[in-house]
């Protein structure tokens, strides 16, 4: 797709997000060494449920993300409840409070839009299962900046709706099932 | 990578609005802001963030309806519950102790944290002691902390939320609902203070015992982080008590050592005494 190397992983999930992402996540050696940001749509008082219930399976250290904290590679990053995350210019995280996008806060569009701008070529975005169409302008402009847009197949997803409109929005998005994209993320770096 | 013409435009565009008019948005989180002022840019009909500056140079009027997109208005009466109890249970008995209190909320956005502070400090029975300054640099969210007046759809939450934080009566007594809108008792408000003041620009301007900043801190990139935890360092009195949004810590500040934790979970801090 792109001959730039991958330095960072942004990953977008709603309906279904578990699921899919205990597939996916846990399938990351330890050592893999990028980033993967995440955000789960998840109603606004669960705090961090996502880190207790796969921080386990994980091989990765898997963390709730930090206003400012500087984006360490081989972690899994969640964005909190109720916040959207983004990446600043300069590699950071940050937290903001703003408006929901598309009825999400945090928002997968606000993640991928601004990691797309600091990363460019180098970031990869995975588009999984969910019942809204969060997640497809921030896959093209990933795909805009030369990055790699992953979607997973809809007709393997608990919901499509996500899936398709990322593919509607990104046609030359790769589409694949869980295990798959686990697999691709895997080839996006050297073997050690 | 070389920086886009469009990012040479919106370093450009901070740098008009800050010599004109001296808001000073240069330090703050450029993803989001940069977000923002590209809706800005597309409600105000302009193409590029060059055409933005041209149009707030030349156009007075054109300025606030940037500004209401340059902040981040959302709030609400006892947000983050968890935070107004720590307050009330771990932090007023220490308050307690003092004869005359001064209390500074920095960022105070339409009120709804001052007000929250003040029914708790009425509650607590402190407030005849206590002098509670609410400060922002959005001239429209203080007049609208002056009216206190708030949707009469978001009273549910905000009654819960009072609840919830250990409230002690009911949120009812502060309020008379009329024109569709819940006035808070202008009682609340004889020892309150509302005004401008930038936590980029302006100095410390009094001594105080409480500083609560919530949500605000998160928008400013690091260096603005540190100058506005500078301020409050200059403001509070020994041991003087710091409490921050629920995502935001002193974790990552070069200022975290001026203060130590005192409720981890709340986000609560107190300034260290003098070695
Ligand atoms: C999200 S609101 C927070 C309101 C309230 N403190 C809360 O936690 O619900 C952020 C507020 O910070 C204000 N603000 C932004 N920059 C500021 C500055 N430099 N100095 C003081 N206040 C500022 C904004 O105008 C806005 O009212």
């Amino acid at each position: 797709m792109t001959a730039a190397r991958t330095e960072a992983v942004a990953v977008g999930a709603s309906a279904g997000a578990l699921e899919a992402l205990s597939v996916v996540l846990p399938r990351l050696p330890a050592g893999y060494p990028l980033p993967v940001l995440v955000v789960v749509h998840l109603p606004p008082d669960r705090d961090s449920l996502m880190v207790g219930l796969l921080g386990d399976s994980c091989r990765l250290p898997v963390r709730e993300a930090q206003d400012k904290e500087p984006i360490e590679p081989g972690t899994i990053y969640f964005a909190p409840p109720d916040y959207h995350l983004l990446v600043e210019p300069d590699r950071r995280l940050s937290l903001s409070g703003e408006e929901p996008v598309l009825f999400s806060r945090p928002s997968i569009d606000v993640l991928f839009e601004t990691a797309a701008e600091t990363y460019g070529a180098g970031l990869a975005g995975v588009v999984l299962t969910g019942a809204n169409g969060d997640g497809a302008r921030g896959l093209r402009a990933i795909r805009q900046a030369g990055g790699t847009a992953l979607v997973q197949r809809p007709e393997t997803a608990a919901a499509a709706a996500m899936p398709l409109a990322a593919l509607d929005a990104c046609p030359d998005a790769v589409a694949l099932t869980l295990e798959e994209i686990a697999e691709y993320l895997r080839g996006m770096v050297p073997p050690r | 990578m070389s920086e886009s013409v469009e990012d040479v435009e919106f370093r450009l565009l901070l740098e008009a609005v800050f010599r004109k008019y001296h808001y000073d948005f240069r330090g703050y989180s450029r993803a989001s802001l940069k977000r923002r002022l590209r809706q800005a840019r597309e409600r105000m009909g302009c193409a590029t963030f060059s055409q933005v500056q041209d149009r707030v140079l030349h156009d007075a009027t054109a300025f606030p309806e940037l500004l209401t997109f340059l902040t981040v208005q959302v709030s609400e009466l006892f947000r983050d519950p968890d935070y107004f109890r720590a307050v009330r249970e771990k932090v007023v008995p220490y308050l307690r102790t003092y004869p005359s209190l001064k209390v500074w909320v920095a960022g105070c956005g339409a009120g709804e944290e001052v007000y929250s502070l003040a029914v708790l400090f009425r509650e607590e029975g402190l407030e005849e002691r206590t002098m509670i300054y609410g400060t922002d640099i959005s001239s429209q969210a203080l007049r609208r902390a002056e009216a206190g007046v708030y949707g009469l759809d978001r009273l549910a939450l905000f009654t819960e939320n009072h609840r919830r934080s250990g409230g002690k009566s009911s949120l009812s007594d502060y309020y008379t609902a009329a024109y569709g809108g819940a006035v808070f008792d202008k009682d609340l408000r004889r020892r309150v203070v509302f005004s401008d003041h930038s936590l980029a620009t302006d100095q410390v301007f009094a001594e105080v015992q409480f500083v609560s900043c919530r949500n605000v801190l998160i928008y400013f990139d690091r260096p603005l982080q540190d100058r506005a935890l500078g301020l409050f360092g200059d403001s509070l009195s020994r041991q003087g008590f710091l409490g921050l949004g629920a995502k935001e810590s002193l974790r990552f500040s070069s200022r975290a050592d001026a203060f130590e934790t005192f409720d981890r979970e709340a986000r609560i801090y107190r300034k260290r005494g003098e070695a």
